[in-house]
């Protein structure tokens, strides 16, 4: 056995990779560079397309509500506050819904429902927005007159929630001021990004240690005790990163918010009445006007729309790898 | 000691029967005390209000029966769990009822079989539902979302290998890029097609132009999913693979990719889905025809979910209930590829089938038989080192 520590080892010959190794490692940075190329081909596309018109507009871009682009009057100040508003609107009603689903599928659901709820959740974030805008435009609209018009009755002090144009206390009034609202449009872009919300709560919420939980539980928490303590700091980053991405997503629905308001080019800032626009509706309102100046405007638009996206993913991914949450996946 | 009485086995159950007596209790009168106020006490009406009334009411006197017999915490537990299994009932319900919605509206057009054998040209706004129907669109669905998959799954895949398995600057600066165009809205993806590939190439709006804009969309969900996954196969199995004396290429082949196929299916099948329901880059790039075009590659040609968004939009009855037709269809093909997914992603890479570990047996022994063949040389060889 000594000799055998003794003798001098032969220095292994480390091979570094063959031929074969070789071609696999330009096939892979081929596939990166082409991807790159591409991508980098929309970004700078889109960009130097949409300076033409910022140059044109200038700093007005962003406080100009009109959008008459051949006069050369447009700015996206209407539009993208149209765009937050809803999205804040969709927001503020999913976060809620998606947090009390995650927790429920995490932490009080039997295994058995459990899984179904998992997979019912996912395929809920996998169905096409363009079936969600269908009920909003056939079902929702008709239906939800009576409690916009209650939240404006009782609520109307609340500045957002005022509509004008309409007296509560006369029963043949119009009902139409409540209808094709940011209100309606948050609503159904609400029920469809809170499926993606919980899927990503969910996941965090699950990977709270174990040790962890049973450690609050043997000091006598409550469930409620346990999760406050443990599940909810544990899972803060997922559930800010899954609002985030919702909110990345809500910023970008085209479909569901077309279908259902009816688009106005002044800041509206009356969530409950009747108009609303947003940046994606506009694009796909107007993208078909011939002329070079319309369609760079509408560019300048959509990287704006662009950029607020990107920042809140970014900011949703940052979040998310420097939370707890995955910690343990690499075991 | 052994004259002590035999210890009482304990309840270790969570929620004791008391419990469910309460809750009960308090639903009970909380929804009489509703129904007290909706109908006899106030003017209210309104199926939403009194669901919600009922349920703060159910919650108040449920709070104040465990206060009963329990102290803060415990209350606090009881109004929290009451909250979630409410919250989490509400939302089950309105996603379920958004689906069936659409399948029951859906359905007076499915049954009429025409529905799935012809197009709309002959379907005028006032023909009955037994004329015409969406096979343009499903033609044109299958056609675009085929010819986006041809573009995404070689390059999205072989990207998502390059992020995983190669280092250094170059791979995380590409990384970064892809995770920015995942934020791009679907319907920049279609203006960007539109301005180059329409206005620019001079091509006429086609269901190429509309996969091209699907491919734009989709490349970087599908690379940034299969990325995830594939950083998911265990540290230790490659690095065993390549201790043996395997190569890069080979340990690709052998361990990181049957390690990661069901969730690299699962990534592929879910950005497929995404792909298959967006409508607005198809919107602005595929036009609008009733006819069936079966050339993906000249002129107009509808998918389903632009067919939904421009049938529903009709004040004609019928040509609504052809959109929710279309609608449900896109729907039942969503609903395919998810259990697909399911299907072929549900198992780990541990969880075998029958067939696998059988075949995964009959290789052990294959190995085993090897190395009984190589055994009296190394026995010899350990003869001689001691």
């Amino acid at each position: 056995m000594t000799d055998a520590l003794v003798a001098p080892e032969q220095r292994r010959r480390l091979r570094p990779s063959g031929g074969q190794d070789r071609v696999f490692r330009v096939v892979l940075r081929l596939a990166g560079t082409a991807v790159l190329v591409l991508m980098a081909m929309v970004g700078t596309f889109l960009f130097t397309k949409a300076i033409s018109a910022l140059r044109a507009a200038g700093w007005s871009f962003l406080t100009t509500e009109e959008w008459e682009p051949d006069s050369g009057r447009f700015g996206i100040a209407a539009v993208l506050t149209g765009t937050i508003l809803i999205a804040t609107v969709a927001i503020s009603i999913a976060v809620p819904l998606a947090t009390g689903m995650a927790l429920y599928v995490s932490e009080y659901a039997p295994a058995r429902v459990r899984r179904i709820l998992i997979n019912m959740i996912d395929l809920m974030a996998a169905v096409p927005s363009v079936v969600y805008g269908l009920w909003g435009f056939a079902f929702l609209q008709a239906h939800v007159i009576g409690l916009a018009r209650w939240l404006s009755t009782y609520l109307g002090w609340f500045p957002l929630f005022k509509v004008t144009g309409s007296d509560p206390r006369d029963p043949l009034a119009t009902e139409t001021v409540y209808t094709s609202s940011t209100f309606i449009a948050g609503l159904v872009v609400a029920l469809m990004v809170a499926p993606v919300i919980c899927s990503i709560m969910r996941e965090a919420f699950s990977q709270a240690p174990i040790g962890e939980r049973e450690g609050a539980y043997a000091l006598g928490a409550t469930r409620w005790g346990m999760i406050r303590s443990v599940v909810l700091p544990f899972g803060k980053g997922g559930m800010i990163g899954g609002t985030m991405l919702g909110l990345g997503r809500a910023l970008g629905e085209t479909i569901a918010v077309y279908l259902i308001i009816s688009p106005v080019f002044v800041i509206q800032p009356h969530v409950l009445q009747n108009g609303a626009n947003s940046v994606s509706a506009l694009i796909a309102l107007r993208y078909g006007e011939s002329g070079p100046m319309a369609l760079s405007a509408l560019m300048a638009a959509g990287v704006a729309l662009f950029l607020l996206t990107l920042v809140v993913n970014f900011a949703a991914g940052s979040i998310v790898a420097r939370s707890r949450s995955g910690a343990e996946s690499e075991a | 000691m052994s004259t002590e009485t035999p210890e009482v086995r304990r309840d270790t159950r969570t929620i004791a029967s008391d419990d469910i007596l309460v809750a009960l209790g308090a639903a009970a009168a909380g929804v009489s005390i509703t129904a007290l106020i909706f109908f006899w006490l106030a003017p209210f009406s309104g199926l939403l209000g009194f669901v919600l009334v009922s349920f703060v009411m159910f919650l108040a006197l449920y709070a104040a029966l465990v206060w009963l017999d329990g102290d803060g915490p415990a209350v606090r537990d009881r109004l929290v769990g009451a909250i979630v299994h409410g919250i989490a009932a509400l939302l089950i319900m309105a996603l379920v009822f958004v689906v069936t919605f659409t399948l029951f509206k859906g359905y007076k057009a499915l049954v009429h079989l025409n529905f799935f054998t012809q197009d709309l040209t002959k379907a005028g706004p006032l023909e009955p539902l037994t004329v015409g129907g969406g096979l343009h669109a499903v033609v044109g669905t299958l056609e675009q979302i085929g010819l986006a998959l041809i573009i995404t799954v070689p390059l999205g895949l072989l990207c998502a290998l390059f992020l995983s398995e190669l280092r250094g600057g170059f791979t995380r600066f590409v990384r970064t890029i892809v995770e920015a165009m995942t934020a791009l809205p679907s319907i920049v993806a279609g203006l960007f097609i539109y301005a180059t590939v329409l206005l620019i190439l001079g091509f006429e709006k086609s269901g190429f132009a509309a996969s091209l804009a699907i491919s734009v969309m989709m490349l970087p969900i599908m690379i940034r999913a299969s990325d995830v996954v594939l950083r998911l196969v265990p540290g230790n199995l490659k690095e065993a693979s390549l201790a043996l004396g395997a190569s890069r290429w080979q340990t690709v082949r052998t361990v990181v990719l049957p390690t990661a196929r069901p969730g690299l299916a699962t990534a592929v099948i879910l950005a497929t889905a995404r792909g298959i329901g967006e409508t607005s880059p198809v919107l602005l790039t595929a036009g609008y025809s009733a006819a069936l075009n079966t050339d993906p590659f000249h002129g107009p040609q509808v998918s389903l979910p632009l067919a939904t968004f421009t049938l529903i939009k009709s004040p004609q009855p019928s040509v609504v209930a052809r959109g929710f037709g279309t609608a449900a269809l896109l729907l039942g093909l969503v609903l395919l590829l998810f259990i697909i997914a399911r299907l072929i992603g549900g198992r780990g890479p541990q969880d075998l089938s029958k067939r696998q570990q059988r075949a995964r047996t009959r290789a052990s022994a294959r190995d085993v038989t090897r190395f009984t063949k190589r055994a009296p040389r190394l026995q010899q060889e350990e003869n001689n080192s001691e």
